[in-house]
C-alpha cells in the first residue's frame, strides 16, 4: 500500500472560529469577556452538532446582540425575562436545545423571580450567566453582584451592606433548588480558567441534551470600561476580588434525570 | 345543535381549545380563575401545556416565548395582572408576535374590587404599554360570543402578527347562558397558519431572529410606520360592530359588552313607550367602528353613550361624531351597574 503523504509546510491550524459563529468582529470593549463566552458557546454548539436545533434567548444588556454573532435562531427577551421566554419555547419545542444569555442585572435583579422559578421547575434549558459586577450596557451602575466597597456610578462611595445589601451568590442559591441539574461558577481570567469555563459550558449543554433539567453556568467576567481599569488590571481584579467572594467550582451536578 | 348551559369564562377556555390553542400560561386572579382551572384540567387530556407561572410578568413572557416558537398561545388575567403584563404586550407588538390575552375586568384602580367594570377600556384600546402601538381588542356581549370571539381573536392575532385582547368583565365571566358549542375538533383538523418566521432551529434555512430593538439611524421610524400601516389595514378589514333598530331611530345608544345588554333592555322598554331608539354596539374596540359612528350620527341626531366607567369610550364616539349631532353620556363607574330602568330614564331625558 502506498500513500502520498505531503508533509505540512506552513503553521498548523489548531484553533479557529467556531462554525456557528458569524464572521464578524465583536463590538465588545477591549478586555471584556462577552466575546470569549460567545466563542465558548459556539464551540459547544459545534462540538455537539446542534446548531440547527438550538434556540438562543438574549437578555437585555451588553449581550443583547447575541444574534449578530451566534448563527442560530434567536429571541430577544425583555430585560430580565429570558428564562420565562425560554420556558415558553421549551414547552413548544421540547426537542430543541435552548439557552439564555444574561448579565447580572438581567438575571439576578430584575429577572430574579423568573430565574429562580424556571430553575425550580427544572426547565430543561441552559442558562449562561455573565457576572461582571456592574450594569455594563447602561453605564456601570450598581448590580446585585457588585462587591462590598466597589464603586459604581450609583454607589459612588462604594457599596455598603447597610442600605445596599450584600452581593448575591446566584450559584449557591440555585444549587439549593431541587429543580437544578447542573450549577457551576467559572472565570475567564487565566488560560486555565478559560479551559475550565469551556468544559463547564459544554457540560451544561450536555446536561440539556441528556434531558437532565436546568443547567446554569455563572461566568465571572470583566468590564474594564465601567470598572475604570485597563484590561490587565481587570483580569487581576477577577482573581484578587471576585473569586474570593464568588468561589469557583461545581455546586451541583445531578447524575440521573428527574424522570428516572 | 344542542345548547349547553355554559359559564362565560369556560366558554372562552373551550373556545381556545377549539381554536387549536395548546399553550396556556397564567397566574390566578379573580374573576377569571375559571379559565386557568378549566385549562389545567383539559390541557393534559389533549396534549396541551398548562403552566401556573410565578406572576403575570412571567406568564406574558412565557406567552411571548411560545408565540416566538410558533405556537397558538394565550394567557388570561384581570386589572392588576394585566397591568403587570403591559411591558410584555408592548414587546409582543414590537416583535410582531401573535397571542391572545383574555381580560376579565374587575373594578380598579389599585386592588379595587372584584365587581365588574369597563374602566379598562382606555388601557386596552390605547395599547396599554409603552410605545406607539395597538392591540386588537374584541368585546363580547354574550357567552356565545365569548366562545366565538375567542376563536376570532386568535385568527386576527395570526393574520396581523399582533397581540389580541378579549375584553370582558366580571358579569360576563361569571354568567351562564345556553350556548352552541360543537364537538371539539381534532387538532389535526384545525387550520393553523404557516409561520416561517418562527424559532424552531435553523435546519435547512437561515437563522430566524425575533426582536424589537432597532438602534440604527431611522430604523425605529420605519418600524413605527410599518405598524401604523398594519393598524390601518385592521381598520379597513377587521372592524366589527352590530346595529339594532337604527333604521328609524331618532336616538342612538352606543354601548359595548355587558353594558350593551342592560342598555338593550332599556331600549326595548323605550320602544314599547313609542320612542324610536336604536343601538350601535362596537364589537371590536380596536379598531373602533369610527365610520359607523360617523355615518349613524349623521342620520340620527342624538347619541347616548352608556358605559361602566366615567366616560372612556365616550371620547372615541365624540371624535367620530357628526358635527351636527348631540352627544350625551350615562356613566356608571364599575361596581354600580346601570339597570335597564336607569337607561330608560336617561333616554327619556334626552329623547
Ligand atoms: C424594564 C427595563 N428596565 C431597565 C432597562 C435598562 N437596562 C438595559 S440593560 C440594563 C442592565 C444590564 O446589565 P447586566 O444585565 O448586568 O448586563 P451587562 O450589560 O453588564 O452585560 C438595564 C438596567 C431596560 N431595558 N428595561
Amino acid at each position: 500500500m502506498s500513500e502520498n503523504i505531503t508533509p505540512a509546510t506552513g503553521p498548523k491550524k489548531i484553533m479557529g472560529r467556531p462554525k456557528c459563529l458569524n464572521d464578524v468582529t465583536f463590538h465588545f470593549c477591549p478586555g471584556c469577556n462577552h466575546g470569549n463566552v460567545h466563542k465558548m458557546i459556539g464551540e459547544a454548539i459545534d462540538e455537539y452538532g446542534i446548531q440547527d436545533r438550538t434556540i438562543g434567548v438574549a437578555g437585555v444588556g451588553c449581550g443583547v446582540f447575541l444574534y449578530n454573532y451566534v448563527d442560530v435562531d434567536v429571541l430577544e427577551a425583555p430585560h430580565g425575562r429570558a428564562c420565562a421566554e425560554a420556558t415558553g419555547i421549551n414547552r413548544v419545542h421540547p426537542d430543541k436545545i435552548i439557552f439564555t444569555y444574561q448579565g447580572d442585572g438581567d438575571l439576578a435583579a430584575i429577572g430574579l423571580a423568573e430565574t429562580v422559578h424556571t430553575a425550580n421547575r427544572g426547565e430543561n434549558i441552559t442558562v449562561i450567566f455573565v457576572n461582571n459586577t456592574v450594569y455594563g450596557m447602561t453605564g456601570g451602575q450598581m448590580a446585585p453582584t457588585t462587591l462590598l466597597g466597589q464603586k459604581s456610578t450609583t454607589s459612588p462611595y462604594g457599596r455598603e451592606f447597610m442600605g445596599d445589601g450584600y452581593p448575591i451568590k446566584m450559584c449557591e442559591m440555585l444549587a439549593t433548588l431541587e429543580g437544578t441539574a447542573f450549577v457551576a461558577r467559572v472565570a475567564c481570567d487565566t488560560p486555565k480558567n478559560l479551559m475550565t469555563a469551556k468544559k463547564a459550558i459544554k457540560k451544561a449543554f450536555k446536561m440539556q441534551i441528556d434531558q437532565m433539567g436546568f443547567s446554569f453556568v455563572e461566568i465571572l467576567s470583566t468590564c474594564p470600561t465601567n470598572w475604570g481599569m485597563t484590561p490587565q488590571q481587570a483580569y487581576k481584579r477577577v482573581a484578587a476580588e471576585m473569586i474570593p467572594y464568588f468561589p469557583l467550582g461545581i455546586f451541583k451536578e445531578r447524575t440521573t434525570a428527574d424522570y428516572m | 345543535m344542542a345548547l349547553t348551559l355554559t359559564k362565560g369564562n369556560e366558554a372562552i377556555a373551550e373556545g381556545a381549545i377549539h381554536a387549536g390553542c395548546r399553550f396556556y400560561f397564567g397566574y390566578p386572579i379573580t374573576p377569571q380563575n375559571d379559565i386557568p382551572e378549566y385549562l389545567a384540567r383539559e390541557m393534559p387530556k389533549i396534549g396541551g401545556t398548562f403552566i401556573q407561572a410565578e406572576s403575570e410578568i412571567a406568564s406574558i413572557n412565557m406567552v411571548l416565548g411560545a408565540a416566538a416558537a410558533g405556537a397558538r398561545v394565550m394567557t388570561s388575567s384581570s386589572g392588576p395582572g394585566v397591568s403587570l403584563m403591559q411591558e410584555g404586550i408592548s414587546y409582543l407588538a414590537g416583535s410582531e408576535l401573535p397571542a391572545l390575552v383574555v381580560y376579565i375586568s374587575r373594578i380598579g384602580p389599585g386592588l379595587g374590587g372584584i365587581a365588574p367594570t369597563q374602566g379598562d377600556y382606555k388601557q386596552v384600546t390605547s395599547g396599554g404599554g409603552h410605545g406607539d402601538y395597538y392591540t386588537i381588542v374584541l368585546a363580547p356581549a354574550s357567552v356565545q360570543e365569548m366562545f366565538s370571539l375567542t376563536i376570532k381573536a386568535f385568527e386576527l392575532a395570526d393574520k396581523y402578527r399582533n397581540p389580541a385582547l378579549l375584553l370582558c368583565d366580571a358579569i360576563l365571566g361569571q354568567m351562564k347562558e345556553p350556548v352552541e358549542i360543537g364537538p371539539r375538533p381534532d387538532f389535526k383538523d384545525i387550520s393553523l397558519p404557516d409561520k416561517p418566521w418562527a424559532l424552531n432551529g435553523n435546519a435547512g434555512r437561515k437563522s430566524n431572529l425575533i426582536k424589537s430593538l432597532y438602534l440604527g439611524d431611522g430604523e425605529m421610524e420605519v418600524q413605527n410606520w410599518m405598524l401604523f400601516d398594519k393598524y390601518n389595514k385592521m381598520k379597513q378589514e377587521d372592524t366589527y360592530f352590530e346595529t339594532t333598530d337604527v333604521d328609524d331611530a331618532e336616538l342612538l345608544v352606543v354601548a359595548f359588552g355587558s353594558c350593551s345588554r342592560m342598555a338593550q333592555t332599556g331600549i326595548d322598554m323605550a320602544r314599547e313607550q313609542g320612542m324610536k331608539v336604536g343601538m350601535l354596539r362596537p364589537i371590536s374596540l380596536f379598531p373602533f367602528p369610527e365610520k359607523a359612528v360617523a355615518e349613524l350620527s349623521a342620520r340620527i341626531p342624538k347619541v347616548l353613550v352608556v358605559e361602566m366607567n366615567t366616560g372612556q369610550m365616550y371620547k372615541d364616539v365624540k371624535v367620530n361624531l357628526d358635527r351636527a349631532a348631540d352627544i350625551h353620556l350615562y356613566a356608571r363607574p364599575g361596581g354600580g351597574l346601570p339597570t335597564p330602568d336607569d337607561v330608560l330614564e336617561e333616554i327619556k331625558k334626552i329623547y
